[in-house]
């Protein structure tokens, strides 16, 4: 294999043929190629969907209100529905042993929010120290609103990452004072969110100072929990079903809902979402892996099939190389050597190709659903070296048989 | 050199069987040349065959250069035709993807000779030949004549003890017939054994010795007043 003679008697062979050899290591790598492309696919669909769902703590269950539709008990339809600390009391105490995290926000919508002359709109929310976990918020710098926050109605904020860069830049906005609405907050933290811009486009403050600026007396917009996980996936997800469940009737009772009313009050728990996305992405996976063994399998019966015509091609050179001398090892290893070789090449071309392509190409698609295409190297090195394996072993039949043909019949003339 | 003992060979075909051989003797000694003479369908092309150890005797003896030739497994059997026979066809042989000088240096790839050494001796060669200019070109860049001294000149590379040559004329005009025999005398002149497969006369004269076959048995076999090639070119 290392005999330096027969490498260059094989490099020679294929210089010599360069149309046959560009032919096998054409359909090789193009088959990686294409395999190497879909995996990379597969991977960025996995990474996108994935982190469009790690914006927020995947076991949430959200709760918010809006107006009524239907008349119950007495009452007119078109009631608004308002949530207040007593019922984020009931839901809390109710559910205590399931819910690991939970949270009752009050929003205000487009706060203008002020530092120094910058000023931008962003979604000002006053929360519970909670929320930093259901919002899978990571505190870059400083720290959380925390209960002596709540509990004192400080003026702090919590802002997002986008929000520091728009305002401070490159200042440090820990113990600076932004305005909103005209009314001073110490920033206290400045947090990221793998959701993205958007979800770092948030400031937090302590629910009861948000209450109190705002005129918001006990009311809640809405609240969100987070329920205990099971290690088993399924049944974490059957109860958080059967507790959103349950939530939805416990407050459509207590706030006198029909219970056919699906608008007034929505309990959305994301779990069962993410349940079916993963099972999603593990179809799209398997979808993808599929075509990638179909164009493997192809690239391999390519590969046979090449070899086949080469040995056919090459019978009476076979037999010229036999009575010249060539044993049958020497003549099956010619071959093998130049298959393995050819298609080792090609694959780690098309390899390379495939992961450039998606090196290059990776970052400008502009899709919340597909995310940093990529491809593990391993599993990418082994389906080369598995085509090669193959190929060698679809090539060795058709080399055995050359092996075997007689000089005489080999040189007889047609 | 070559001793040859009662050797039969014949062929099957389905439930026909063809008696090629039937019993051949014959010696050939170091530094001779002759031709082996016949039709077609006398066997000469199976004598030469498995005087060539491409194919294999049912019964008989074969001394190549005091080696008994039986039982040759694949791998024997290309080992001694690398080491003992150099092969001239008809239609040459070359491998055409390879330029002359490659294709010389083919046989002694085989026998582990290094690249630098392989070309050294195939230029040789070829330059022995006629055709030192031409080591360059592909087969189909040259005439018949040339292939064929290409092909004599690969035969020659491996420096065999013996040279077979299965009708070496057969593909070539009258002209280059004897430029290629003046060739050959001129190997042999130099002391190497050559046998001839032919079936035209003028070519078997220029042999010093004609082995007739006629259905699968030596009918003649006797010395020539030997005709120089050279007085025709």
């Amino acid at each position: 294999m290392f005999n330096v003679e027969r490498w260059q008697e094989i490099f020679e062979t294929l210089r010599k043929n360069k149309l046959r050899t560009f032919l096998t290591g054409l359909s090789v790598a193009s088959g990686i190629f294409i395999l190497v492309i879909l995996l990379g696919f597969s991977s960025g669909i996995e990474n996108g969907v994935t982190s469009e769902f790690q914006q927020d703590a995947t076991n949430e269950i959200f709760v918010r209100t809006r107006i009524t539709t239907k008349g119950y008990k007495g009452l007119n339809p078109g009631r608004r529905i308002q949530l207040k600390d007593e019922d984020f009391a009931m839901v809390s105490n109710n559910y205590d042993e399931f819910l690991e995290y939970r949270t009752a926000n009050y929003s205000i919508w487009g706060g203008q929010v002020a530092y120094k002359n910058e000023t931008g709109n962003y979604r000002v929310q006053g929360v519970l120290p909670d929320n930093q976990f259901i919002e899978n918020a990571d505190i870059g710098k400083g720290r959380f609103i925390n209960f002596s926050d709540v509990n004192e109605n400080r003026k702090v904020a919590v802002i997002g990452n986008k929000v520091s860069q728009d305002l401070f830049k490159t200042e440090n906005p820990i113990d600076k004072y932004i305005s909103i609405f005209g009314i001073p907050y110490k920033v206290v933290g400045v947090y990221f969110d793998p959701g993205g811009e958007r979800e770092e486009s948030q400031v937090f403050l302590p629910l009861t100072s948000a209450r109190v600026a705002f005129n918001g007396g006990d009311n809640i917009r809405n609240m969100s929990f987070t329920v205990k996980m099971s290690e088993n996936f399924d049944e974490a997800v059957a109860v958080s079903k059967n507790i959103t469940e349950a939530i939805e009737k416990d407050l459509k009772e207590k706030l006198i809902i029909a219970p056919d009313d699906t608008a007034a009050i929505r309990v959305n728990n994301t779990l069962e979402e993410a349940q079916k996305i993963y099972s999603l992405i593990d179809t799209i996976k398997a979808v993808f892996w599929f075509i990638g063994i179909g164009t493997i399998i192809a690239g391999v019966v390519g590969v046979g099939n090449i070899m086949i015509i080469i040995v056919k091609e090459r019978t009476k050179e076979i037999g010229i190389r036999k009575a010249l001398g060539a044993i049958p090892a020497s003549i099956i290893g010619m071959i093998l050597q130049e298959a393995i070789f050819v298609t080792m090449f090609s694959g780690l071309f098309g390899l390379i190709a495939g992961l450039a392509v998606l090196e290059i190409a990776g970052p400008y698609v502009d899709s919340p659903f597909i995310k940093f295409p990529q491809v593990d190297f391993g599993t990418a090195i082994t389906t080369v070296f598995i085509l090669v394996i193959a190929g060698a072993f679809a090539g060795f039949l058709p080399a055995y048989r050359a092996a075997k043909i007689k000089p005489i019949v080999a040189l007889r003339d047609e | 050199m070559i001793q040859i003992k009662d050797l039969h060979k014949s062929y099957h075909m389905g439930s026909n069987s063809l008696h090629v051989l039937k019993g051949i003797n014959f010696n050939v000694k170091e530094g001779e040349l002759v031709s082996i003479m016949g039709s077609s369908g006398s066997g000469k092309s199976t004598l030469l065959n498995i005087l060539g150890m491409l194919d294999e005797a049912d019964r008989g003896s074969y001394v190549l250069d005091g080696v008994p030739i039986k039982n040759l497994n694949e791998k024997i059997a290309a080992k001694y035709r690398n080491e003992f026979l150099g092969f001239i066809f008809q239609s040459f042989n070359l491998i055409n993807y390879k330029t002359a000088v490659d294709n010389v240096a083919l046989p002694m790839f085989y026998k582990g000779i290094n690249r630098k050494e392989r070309v050294e001796k195939a230029r040789h060669y070829l330059e022995k030949v006629g055709l030192a200019d031409w080591s360059h070109h592909l087969p189909s860049e040259l005439s018949g004549g040339q292939k064929q001294r290409v092909a004599i000149a690969r035969a020659l590379a491996s420096e065999p003890k013996v040279l077979l040559a299965d009708e070496p004329t057969g593909a070539l005009d009258t002209k280059t017939s004897y430029e290629v025999m003046d060739l050959i005398q001129g190997i042999n002149d130099e002391g190497k054994t050559i046998l001839v497969v032919t079936h035209e006369e003028d070519i078997a004269h220029m042999t010093k010795r004609i082995v007739n076959l006629k259905d699968g048995v030596i009918i003649d076999d006797s010395p020539v007043e030997q005709v120089r090639a050279k007085q025709h070119v």
